[in-house]
């Protein structure tokens, strides 16, 4: 068994709230020491010049497409993008081919991660079978067989009666359910956010209040029901306020917020450019302003990618018939950055709401650096500037937001359980 | 001008370079030989991914009175209408050896998606809720040969502003030129950030018309609302739509415009279809002559 | 004849000749008023002499040079015969060689046209002829109106130097010149008219 030290790394681990320049060791795919000086003979040393050493991320809303659309992602690609991008525990969505709506298919997802992908893959089960908001999974089973939540996502449950039996059971089986809330007779036809921008461009909108309506009934359910509910890329200002209304009123409630929710406006939608278009919309700046400061405050508690694989020959096409939906894995770090360069974030707590937080909300062991944890962990160039292009994706779809930007912050060492996963200077060994 | 993407990236001056080379472009639809050899031996494609007949005839009249071959490629019976990529369009487009493109299709953006992907110049003929720029030069074209200039008009746009390509399109042809341009609708027509395209928008129609010097009365297309924006044809007649009476608010020489097709008794009486201050037929006279100014200038450009 | 375009497009159209040639240098006056004014004159008792019928002569303007020319043997033949002749302006522009297909764009100006040219003797008028380019443009757009009797050309100005076999029926003076130069029909501060090398 060897030993690997990552000598004088900026330490940053949120779940000790610790921020200083130290050493780790691992061995045996466990933290065993950390320290200014720690004890003990590494077999190698990585110098870490002042790199920042951070618990792995942890996404909690990724689509991997297998089975079924191996030609946009499958589990061994979309887990070398997370390991680029310094994740080394995602969780994937159910809505596969055919979907993960029994135990099959959460077990055939489990199996093919075990042998195939880098990083750990965790399952998120349909609430309903074959997403159709109608008759809910077995959840209990799906459960058991390693489900860590239940979510329809796009296929959003439009019946609110469902919807509260589905929290109910889900909160017996003891897992949260995930809600992409948006009401689709609202948004109708709308493929952008509802505004001046849409207006202009042409492009039919769907308002803020799409996903607000929703959100309140989720809300409303989830205080009737008691369940966790965890509220998936929230997009409109006034959801951020209404989440922070419930919790402050007692209601079990997480949410996520994207990268580039975060990151962009509508105005990005004007030039057509069907990698802007996913849903929820992009929104305004306002709107983007509420969910930094909801980021800042804890109200939305983490970041999550909705990393969205599309092949380019469906997304090369007309907006109207584009699919929604972006990759994310690769670019979320730098995409956070800069909240840390602003100021909004300070590096500790832009680090906790891409690991320790999400890990939190699903109740999985990720996201500290104490030792006897697993050596899931990464090493941070915050500084290293890149550009966005298709060439320099690992995704198998190169649909993001952000092609042709030049991004700041990057991975530089993925390691999972102690092993390295991704190197930014060499080759990845798995 | 290279391309004819929208009217919000024209500068006025290229406005009325348009007007001013569609002014000697009336003349030749007058003569017995209808026929310039301006664009002898060029190929130009008319791509019409949404039905449309009065837009792709006129474009077709426009490139033929300009001795340019011109060729439909129409969505039923393409294989356009099925999925492709716009590469794969575009390579298609391209194997036909097209020398000007002319493109409508149901969603926003698809012309200029198509202009960054050619090499040869692309006007659109009108993009989902987007803009419709030949329009909206006919539309500026008929109103300076009725009343010289735009210069300090009122234009009055009355109806479904927020699915209307022509709407958008004439708002920024009108404004440029220097009108004063107000815009009503039933409040479920009216789009978000109407007023920071520079126009005013009213409550009622009677706000709008009060003074104007152009009412343009845009087509009710229940076709594409996404579900019912107003009871029914009746209340719509009512309250938006223009009667001999309702004329009587504007200026005592306004004109009439519609993009046509007419839907007689819904959005604009009969009497007043067919009364003196209409100018829709001349806007379809016009549209030729503006459409041949258009691929004039574009075939022009390096 | 290189008037550049501009957006009056009035038949009568000397303030804008003006306007544009005067912007120009001084230049060589080649031409001064009375010249002009004996030249349009003995020009419109040829156009007599060879078309005996002057109710079948019809003028047309080459736009925009031509118009001042045609203007002053409209008012020398009606004089003369004692009966208006029809006039018409044609721009040329759509029909120029170097337009047609991919090229530059100048701005065209309106054609007027208010007569048929069936059966007419159609005098094509022009300030100046050089190349021929723009006769050879005038010619086909004629034809596009009709099927005239005969086409003949007239002309304030021939400076030679022709690319096409055109000939001019009616010459006001031949001047030589060198390739180079530019020979303008212009309005002097006067009002009068004058020809110009520049």
């Amino acid at each position: 068994m060897s030993r690997t030290r990552i000598r004088s790394a900026r330490v940053l681990d949120p779940s000790t709230g610790r921020d200083e320049l130290l050493s780790l060791d691992m061995e045996g795919g466990r933290i065993v020491a950390l320290g200014p000086d720690p004890e003990g003979v590494p077999d190698e040393v990585i110098e870490a010049g002042e790199l920042w050493l951070a618990p792995g991320l942890v996404d909690l809303h990724t689509h991997l497409r297998e089975p079924g659309q191996e030609y946009k992602e499958d589990i061994a690609s979309g887990a070398r993008a997370a390991a680029r991008g310094g994740f080394t525990t995602i969780c994937c969505m159910a809505n596969t081919d055919p979907v993960n709506d029994n135990t099959a298919v959460t077990a055939f997802i489990r199996q093919r991660a075990r042998e195939v992908a880098a990083v750990r893959v965790q399952v998120i089960a349909a609430a309903t079978r074959g997403l159709r908001g109608e008759i809910m999974s077995e959840m209990a089973s799906l459960a058991e067989a390693g489900a860590v939540a239940f979510s329809d996502d796009g296929s959003v449950i439009m019946d609110a009666s469902v919807m509260r039996r589905v929290l109910e059971y889900a909160r017996g089986v003891g897992r949260p359910v995930i809600a992409h809330c948006e009401d689709v007779n609202l948004r109708g036809s709308g493929l952008v956010h509802e505004g001046p921008h849409a207006t202009c461009s042409g492009l039919p909108g769907s308002p803020g209040e799409a996903e607000t309506v929703m959100v309140a009934r989720d809300l409303e359910l989830a205080r009737l029901t008691g369940a966790h509910l965890h509220i998936a890329h929230v997009s409109a200002a006034r959801s951020v306020e209404l989440i922070r209304e419930a919790k402050a009123g007692g209601v079990r409630v997480t949410a996520e917020v994207t990268p580039h929710h975060l990151s962009l406006t509508d105005e990005a939608t004007g030039g057509y450019d069907t990698n802007t278009k996913m849903a929820p919309p992009l929104r305004t700046a306002r709107d983007r302003e509420a969910l930094r400061d909801g980021l800042a405050d804890g109200t939305i508690d983490c970041l999550a990618t909705d990393h969205a694989p599309h092949a380019a020959f469906e997304k090369d096409v007309e907006y109207s018939r584009a699919p929604f939906g972006v990759v994310g894995l690769e670019t979320a770090l730098p995409v956070l950055l800069e909240l840390v360069r602003e100021e909004r974030l300070s590096p500790l707590e832009a680090i906790s709401s891409l690991s320790t937080r999400p890990a939190r909300v699903l109740g999985l062991r990720a996201g500290t650096l104490e030792v006897g944890a697993p050596a899931d962990l990464v090493l941070i160039d915050p500084d290293r500037v890149w550009k966005v292009e298709p060439a320099t994706l690992v995704s198998r779809s190169k649909n993001s937001a952000f092609l042709g930007h030049e991004l700041r912050g990057a991975a530089i060492r993925t390691y999972v359980a102690g092993e390295l996963v991704y190197n930014a200077d060499g080759d990845a060994t798995r | 001008m290279k391309h004819l993407l929208g009217i919000e990236g024209m500068q006025p001056e290229e406005i009325v370079t348009v007007l001013d080379t569609a002014d000697a472009m009336l003349e030749i639809s007058q003569r017995e030989i209808k026929r310039v050899p301006t664009l002898r031996g060029r190929t130009v494609i008319n791509v019409f991914l949404e039905p449309s007949t009065r837009t792709r005839v006129s474009f077709e009249i426009a490139a033929k009175r300009l001795s340019a071959d011109a060729v439909n490629v129409s969505a039923a019976g393409s294989s356009l209408a099925k999925a492709e990529t716009l590469a794969d369009m575009v390579q298609n487009l391209a194997a036909m050896n097209a020398d000007v493109l002319i493109v409508r299709d149901r969603t926003a953006g698809v012309p200029r998606m198509l202009a960054e992907r050619v090499h040869v110049p692309v006007i659109n003929a009108g993009d989902g809720q987007h803009e419709h720029p030949t329009q909206a030069l006919l539309d500026a074209f008929t109103v300076r040969q009725s009343l010289g200039s735009l210069e300090g008009r009122v234009v009055a746009i009355i109806g479904d502003i927020a699915h209307s390509r022509v709407a958008r399109s004439d708002i920024y042809a009108f404004t440029k030129l220097g009108a004063e341009v107000r815009v009503a609708a039933p409040a479920t027509m009216m789009p978000p950030g109407i007023e920071l395209l520079g126009v005013k928008p009213c409550e009622s129609m009677a706000e709008a018309l009060a003074g104007a010097d152009v009412i343009v009365m845009l087509r009710i297309q229940q076709e594409r609302l996404d579900g019912p924006l107003f009871p029914g044809v009746r209340e719509y007649a009512r309250t938006f739509g223009l009667t001999q009476e309702k004329l009587t608010l504007a200026s005592p020489d306004a004109i009439v415009l519609h993009p046509g097709p007419l839907n007689r008794g819904v959005e604009i009486a009969t009497e007043v279809a067919d009364a003196e201050p209409s100018r829709i037929l001349d806007q379809v006279t016009n549209g030729v002559a503006v459409r041949m100014a258009v691929l004039y200038l574009v075939t022009g450009a390096e | 004849m290189s008037v550049p375009s501009s957006p009056s497009n009035s038949s009568t159209a000397p303030r804008s000749v003006s306007r544009v040639a005067s912007a120009r240098e001084a230049g060589r006056v080649i031409l001064e008023a009375a010249g002009i004014r004996r030249a349009t004159r003995r020009m419109a008792h040829e156009i007599l002499e060879r078309n005996p019928a002057p109710e079948s002569i019809a003028l047309v303007a080459i736009v925009r040079g031509g118009v001042p020319v045609a203007d002053m043997l409209a008012q020398a033949l009606s004089e003369i015969a004692g009966r208006d002749v029809p006039q018409g302006a044609l721009d040329v522009t759509l029909y120029r060689d170097d337009v047609i297909g991919h090229g530059m764009r100048p701005i065209p100006h309106k054609t007027r046209m208010p007569f048929s040219v069936t059966g007419k003797r159609v005098v094509l008028v022009e300030d100046v002829v050089f190349t021929g380019r723009t006769v050879r443009a005038a010619m086909d757009a004629v034809i596009d109106f009709g099927r005239p009797e005969a086409i003949q050309v007239a002309t304030l100005v021939d400076r030679g130097h022709r690319e096409l076999p055109i000939r001019v029926d009616f010459v006001g003076k031949n001047i030589p010149t060198s390739r180079a130069e530019k020979v303008v029909l212009r309005q002097a501060p006067s009002g009068e008219y004058e020809v110009v090398v520049v």
